[in-house]
């Protein structure tokens, strides 16, 4: 029970950072319908700058740990802001009109570019990070010694997605950008007829979802302590499994998405086999698209003939 | 067309509904489509017409309805059949409101993949076409006879060779026809085949799709705004309205029915006799 | 307006010209200042900063000067900004550089700001639409389509002499194996993605399956590679049946996603099995083809056994398997395109086309897209397949590096490069992806970076590919090629 317990507290985290991750692919999809496939690489970069931001902050003096959180935090999601902002700019925007494969394959080579872009200037080993934030609090102690425990990080991790879960859900529900947003997932035709900028509307959706991911890239850096440039590329599809699980286009879905396949590879991993963890997750998306392709928040759609 | 009363209509549409979570598209429509008689779908706009169609050829699944379609080849029920196999076996053929040629392939080559499915047979299903036995040669050559037969009617014989995608907006339409009939079908159920044709080329349309009921004795179901088409060569008519039939019959008494006028040129609400549904709106 | 005035066009605007490059080259630096600015570097198995600001400074002012030079060359300048781009190609020529990179990148962009004042100057300020451009690359696609029908068999002749060529040693023979295995990979992805329009982004998973295939049957009944090649095919071919089945009808990413999924899972299966596949040392000691089990390609043949110099009466050389080998993978090669070429005038692979074209048409017509993708999915994992047992029998040993992610993009991107469904481009596009790494061996690791890059450009210049001219496959009116007649017609002859 106890272990049990420590893995739903362990799931729940990584379903949070997944989480983030998949709000971008939903959102991207259910403005333009083309899958980011670049996404997963954004959240790879904003890992990469997690880390020499701290270290940056640490040479600078700057230690006290709340302040240099909240210091990278604002960092790493301005400038993942402005790659997801070029990626769009440069590989996607000219694509619109092109044939349906067309932006994938360009995501594809951005994804690829991005990878070695940042490998090439890095290095290729692992980038470890001391921890920033070991703090833990106990909450069961069994007699032989094993505790189920919550980090203050994994207390950090939820609250801060929790936070940008509201903080987005009023952005779309209330804000004039939000409604635009809507408006050109519901007919993009009319809403740029109606005065909407779409262009705007569609980069700024690039941004948020980059922004969160950048989040989710520290988180990630904070929580496993170590990243190499290869975290993206699976990072990303797991993300796009939950965006799918949960029915894409739809931001509670992203969120629901990425913490049932948190959840369900920290119990596989945990009670089955490691190795095998990441098939369980494509084994899900599989299914998932085979029987159930609006997901399970999703909206079905009709085929227009 | 003196119409034979106890044969089975070609299409039986028996209490058609569609339904889109609330929306009800179509309203317990029903209506028959005789052989060797044009019928033609009218209503205004957004009266269900293309969802019907969709009904009819598998793209949608009905809510309610039964869908019977009856010809010397057999019996079907369209309803709970898919798409290609209401194409294939019961041989319903259709056009699309917006033009679906294959654009990267030839004149010629459209209306060859029209002729797939005895192709397919005839070359072995691939084996025999692999040998290159005579068997699939000789079907080659017969489906290249039937599309340049189509391509004659439509006028398109000089074209043959160009890119679908590269024709100008009215041969494509007469491409998709041809198209549809080289897949040699009982039922030709076409979706506002006059839109965008100027008055030359819709005359043109009226005589080719006259020419199809008397010669090739098919039935012809159609979907059309353009009243001189509809009128001129209609034998019977089922108009729609808000998804529901308000009117069936031969175009005289259709023409005159006080729904359809109602429908079409609105109630007059404001009493003022002008035609026009509200107060001073300006009239035409 | 006079013709002068109207080829002149309005004056330039040089103030959104400077915002362009004000904007773009601020960007670019927001962009190099976290990565190439501040780079980790390991102190001590500590992690420390290394500054390099120099390069951000330099790639921020380059971006600058570029946006600025195409901005001014396209909106009324090409005379001095063609002038400017050549003193700044000298100066990237001769100035000290803070990495070679960024001078090649330098005098790379040079010549693109150039080429596109060159072309200002020659064509005024009309800009080509899409449409005109595309026009124009078709015409000539038109004409090198018309040209492969003499190239292609020239190539296949050349390809056919290469071993007795003079300069034909290990290394060019091993490059030409290397190149046909692509190409026969190419040409067998070609017929999902480029005849029947589905992205596949996990063709790799066949190829995985058909050389694991031959290493188990070579190595747990003794199969000769006569036996094992088609019986690989077929493995790869009931594979691709039931990975194909359950997905088929999906929509065109989520399928190409799928499929990318099932690539992953094929990997991580052949890296984790380890009782059957080895794990993550792979199979070794595969054994090597003989000549049509005659003879085997050995110094000292074992008792019994005939040995291939022995037969035909020459010395020894280890060439020997090289160069049937590689005549083994041309003869699989052109049977995947003869295949092809033959199938599209097939009922077969004419509904594939049409497919791509339009599905709801074709569904309209009666044929079963279901059906056919599986038909398409199943023939090109075969070939796939035993794309996979020459890889196997070819090296002697296989794991699941191979069998990358990676690979599918590469294959992928050879298709896509090419233009979908021309059998020529497959050739070309692999002689330029996998070809020219190999020549430049010493750029390797920039690779991976300009294929990236490179799948970007292409999309943006010619989605369809390089060659994407489609000639009909049947003709009524035969005689005149279709492009030229169609050419001729519209230049209202």
């Amino acid at each position: 029970m106890d272990y049990f317990l420590q893995q739903l507290i362990n799931g729940v985290t990584l379903g949070a950072i997944y989480g983030l991750v998949a709000i971008g692919y939903t959102m991207v999809y259910g403005i333009i319908g083309m899958i980011n496939f670049a996404h997963g690489e954004i959240y790879m970069i904003g890992a990469f700058i997690a880390v020499i931001s701290f270290l940056a902050l640490g040479m600078l003096g700057i230690t006290w740990v709340p302040l240099a959180v909240v210091m990278v935090l604002l960092l790493t999601m301005l400038f993942t802001a402005v790659y997801g902002w070029t990626v769009e700019r440069l590989a996607y925007r000219p694509l619109r009109g092109s044939f349906r494969l067309a932006p994938l394959i360009s995501a594809i080579g951005m994804s690829i570019f991005l990878q070695n872009y940042v490998q090439l200037v890095q290095g290729a080993r692992v980038k470890p990070l001391p921890p920033v934030m070991s703090d833990v609090i106990v909450l069961l102690e069994r007699g032989d010694g094993f505790r189920v425990s919550v980090s203050e990080l994994q207390l950090l991790i939820l609250a801060l997605t929790v936070v940008l879960m509201i903080a987005f859900t009023r952005l779309i529900a209330r804000t004039p950008l939000g409604r635009a947003q809507r408006a050109c997932e519901q007919d993009m035709k009319m809403a740029s007829l109606l005065g909407i900028d779409v262009d705007r509307t569609i980069s700024l959706t690039f941004v948020m979802g980059a922004a969160l991911a950048g989040v989710a890239g520290v988180m990630v850096t904070m929580y496993y302590g170590v990243i190499d440039f290869y975290i993206g590329f699976l990072a990303g599809i797991k993300a796009f499994t939950a965006a799918v699980l949960g029915g894409i286009g739809s931001l509670p879905g992203a969120m629901l998405g990425g913490l049932l396949i948190g959840l369900i590879e920290a119990f596989w991993s945990a009670y089955f086999s490691v190795e095998y963890k990441d098939v369980a997750v494509f084994g899900i998306l599989v299914l998932v698209l085979i029987f159930r392709p609006t997901g399970l928040l999703g909206r079905p759609e009709l085929e227009k003939v | 067309m003196t119409t034979i009363p106890d044969h089975p209509p070609l299409l039986a549409v028996e209490h058609l509904s569609m339904r889109f979570g609330g929306l009800v598209a179509v309203n317990d429509v029903s209506f028959s489509a005789r052989d060797r008689e044009i019928t033609a779908i009218i209503g205004p706009n957004g009266a269900g017409k293309t969802t019907v169609f969709n009904c009819l050829t598998g793209f949608y699944t009905p809510s309610v309805g039964r869908l019977t379609v009856t010809h010397s080849g057999g019996h079907w029920l369209l309803e709970r059949m898919e798409a290609h196999r209401i194409a294939r076996s019961a041989r319903v053929a259709r056009t699309f409101q917006n033009v679906r040629l294959f654009g990267g392939m030839s004149v010629l080559e459209n209306l060859i993949v029209a002729q797939h499915t005895k192709l397919m047979r005839a070359s072995g299903f691939t084996l025999a076409g692999l040998l290159g036995l005579p068997v699939y040669r000789r079907a080659e050559r017969a489906a290249v006879d039937l599309a340049r037969y189509w391509l004659d009617r439509v006028g398109l014989v000089d074209l043959a060779d160009w890119q679908a995608g590269n024709l100008p907006y009215g041969a494509q339409r007469r491409l998709e026809i041809a198209r549809a009939m080289c897949s040699e079908p009982r039922l030709l159920c076409l979706d506002e085949p006059a839109a965008g044709l100027n008055p030359r080329e819709s005359a043109e349309l009226s005589q080719l799709l006259t020419f199809i009921r008397d010669r090739h004795r098919i039935g012809v179901l159609l979907i059309e705004h353009d009243m001189s088409v509809v009128m001129t060569i209609s034998d019977h008519l089922v108009v729609l309205d808000y998804g529901r039939k308000i009117s069936e019959g031969p175009p005289a008494l259709v023409r005159r029915d006080p729904a359809v006028i109602r429908a079409y040129l609105g109630e007059d609400e404001d009493g003022d006799g002008d035609g026009n549904r509200r107060e001073g709106s300006g009239g035409w | 307006m006079d013709r002068a005035a109207a080829r002149r066009g309005p004056p330039v605007d040089g103030r959104a010209a400077l915002k362009d490059g004000a904007l773009a080259g601020g960007v670019a630096l927001a962009l190099t200042l976290p990565l190439v600015g501040l780079r980790t570097v390991e102190v001590q198995s500590r992690l420390a900063i290394e500054f390099h600001l120099a390069e951000v400074a330099v790639t921020g002012l380059l971006v600058f000067l570029g946006r600025l030079g195409l901005s001014l060359a396209a909106g009324g300048l090409p005379g001095p900004v063609l002038a400017a781009a050549l003193a700044a190609a000298a100066a990237g020529w001769l100035l000290p550089f803070p990495t070679e990179t960024l001078r090649v990148l330098a005098l790379a962009g040079a010549a693109v700001v150039a080429a596109r004042a060159l072309w200002a100057l020659h064509n005024g300020r009309d800009r080509l639409s899409r449409q005109d451009r595309d026009r124009r690359m078709d015409r000539l696609g038109a004409r090198l389509q018309d040209a492969s029908r003499l190239l292609g068999p020239a190539a296949a002749a050349m390809a056919v002499a290469l071993p007795f060529l003079p300069f034909a040693d290990r290394a060019v023979l091993d490059l030409g194996i290397l190149l046909l295995t692509y190409i026969m990979l190419g040409w067998g992805l070609n017929i999902v993605v480029g005849l029947a329009g589905l992205l596949d982004l996990g063709y790799v998973a066949f190829y995985a399956v058909g050389a694991y295939s031959y290493a188990l049957l070579a190595q747990t009944f003794g199969f000769s590679f006569w036996l094992c090649l088609p019986l690989a095919g077929l493995l790869a071919s009931c594979a691709g049946l039931v990975l194909g089945f359950p997905v088929l009808r999906l929509r065109g990413d989520y399928f190409a996603i799928v499929t990318l999924g099932f690539g992953e899972i094929v990997r991580i299966i052949l890296l984790n099995w380890a009782d059957v596949t080895g794990g993550p040392n792979g199979i070794a000691g595969i054994p090597r083809p003989s000549f049509f089990g005659i003879a085997d390609f050995t110094a000292a043949p074992e008792p019994g056994r005939l040995a291939f110099h022995q037969l035909f009466g020459l010395d020894y050389t280890p060439l020997h398997r090289i160069i049937f080998l590689y005549y083994l993978i041309l003869g699989l090669a052109l049977l995947v395109n003869l295949f092809t070429l033959r199938i599209r005038r097939l009922p077969l692979g004419r509904a594939w086309e049409a497919l791509r074209e339009d599905d709801i048409a074709c569904t309209a017509l009666g044929i079963n897209r279901t059906t056919i993708k599986l038909a398409a999915f199943a023939i090109a994992a075969m070939f796939g397949g035993i794309a996979g047992s020459f890889f196997a029998t070819r090296q002697g040993f296989i794991s699941p590096e191979s069998f990358s992610f990676i690979e599918s993009a590469l294959i992928l991107a050879i298709v896509v490069l090419g233009g979908m469904g021309s059998q020529m481009g497959v050739v070309i596009a692999a002689l330029l992806v996998i070809g020219l790494p190999e020549v430049f061996r010493d750029l390797a690791q920039y690779r991976m970076l300009t294929f990236g890059a490179g799948m970007v450009l292409i999309m943006l210049w010619r989605p369809r590919g390089l060659l994407a001219h489609r000639e009909p496959t049947i003709l009524l009116h035969p005689r005149k090629s279709a492009s030229r007649r169609q050419a001729e017609a519209a230049e209202g002859r």
